[in-house]
């Protein structure tokens, strides 16, 4: 008989699961902001959980620069839970100042529009908490933001990741 | 599986936030609840319901679409077959499985029992929902005996 469900793999589940709870929180919270808040620490809660489970699936090697990072986060970590690989860049001088920019992203793929009176809604909030605290758990403390969205027309989906602490010389897993 | 990790974690903070006493609920906030789990798991179940191929749509029997359920979408969204499925052959199933993966990080045996419904509901809506999309009208409920194993059992509701 052979599986008649096309799902590629479990992405489907996650994406159709990840949209009933974006669309459950808009009926529970009035304001666009509060929404984002919310979607923003449920991702704070999976990436404090989830680095452990990436951390064993994956081979880093030790990073030595937070730009090293920012390319494992984009070209592993995306990769691996979300099958895309944003593309990198570096905002400022000093390198503490990275954004992903997001040509395709699953998370949307069945979404075409914000609904209606919700232009402020952070759809894919949930990916900056995740990151934020995934960072935490190794040591960082970062801001991470989206700073463009293609759902609320811009050109692009842009990640904005700033780091907030100088990475000292050593091996950024060890505790200072 | 790292795809099926997402939607695992994803699951499992839906559900920590039943855990969260919330005596300061925020503006406008709502407690998760099982039903609003079980609700969500619906709209899943539809959506996945919507994107079968035409040809399962033609199932001759009730029973073809529970096995359908044990085998294609349980293999579709867990990567296993139910274990068993069960039927009094007058409208109610019993699906049963031995290692539900949402169950298994938590300790087998009684420890965590009364915990398990809230890691049921979603799954047990996610059923109901493409029942649903099947022509079927349900009620689907879980039970847990003894962890990782649960039964859902599947009453078809005659209008």
């Amino acid at each position: 008989m052979g599986t008649m469900l096309r799902l590629r793999h479990n992405k489907d589940l996650f994406v159709l699961t990840y949209g009933a709870l974006v669309a459950q929180l808009c009926k529970d919270y009035e304001k666009d902001e509060d929404v984002n808040k919310y979607l923003d620490k449920m991702g704070y809660g999976i990436g404090t959980r989830l680095v452990e489970d990436f951390l064993a699936r994956s081979c880093v090697r030790r990073c030595h620069s937070y730009s090293e990072i920012t390319d494992i986060i984009a070209q592993v970590a995306f990769k691996m839970y979300l099958g895309i690989t944003p593309s990198v860049t570096c905002n400022n001088s000093s390198r503490t100042e990275f954004s992903l920019i997001l040509d395709k992203n699953p998370l949307v793929e069945f979404v075409e529009e914000l609904p209606a009176g919700r232009s402020s809604l952070c759809y894919c909030n949930l990916l900056c908490g995740i990151i934020r605290g995934a960072l935490e758990m190794v040591h960082l403390a970062a801001d991470v933001t989206f700073l463009q969205d293609r759902l609320k027309g811009d050109r692009v989906t842009e990640i904005g990741i700033t780091f907030l602490r100088k990475l000292d010389e050593k091996k950024y897993r060890r505790k200072k | 599986m790292a795809d099926a990790a997402l939607f695992e974690f994803l699951h499992t903070e839906m559900v920590a936030e039943l855990w969260a006493h919330h005596s300061d609920p925020g503006p406008g906030g709502q407690k998760m609840s099982l039903s609003v789990l079980e609700g969500m798991g619906f709209r899943v179940g539809q959506a996945l319901g919507e994107r079968l191929p035409q040809e399962t749509l033609a199932f001759r029997e009730e029973v073809d679409i529970l096995k359908f359920l044990c085998k294609d979408l349980w293999v579709a969204v867990f990567q296993k077959q139910m274990d068993s499925l069960r039927t009094n052959h007058q409208g109610t199933y019993v699906l049963q499985d031995d290692s539900f993966p949402l169950l298994i990080r938590m300790a087998s045996g009684l420890q965590y029992l009364e915990e398990a419904p809230k890691f049921l509901a979603f799954t047990c809506g996610l059923l109901r929902g493409t029942l649903c999309i099947l022509g079927i009208k349900s009620l689907v409920t879980a039970s847990v005996a003894s962890l990782p194993t649960c039964k859902f059992q599947v009453v078809i509701q005659k209008t």
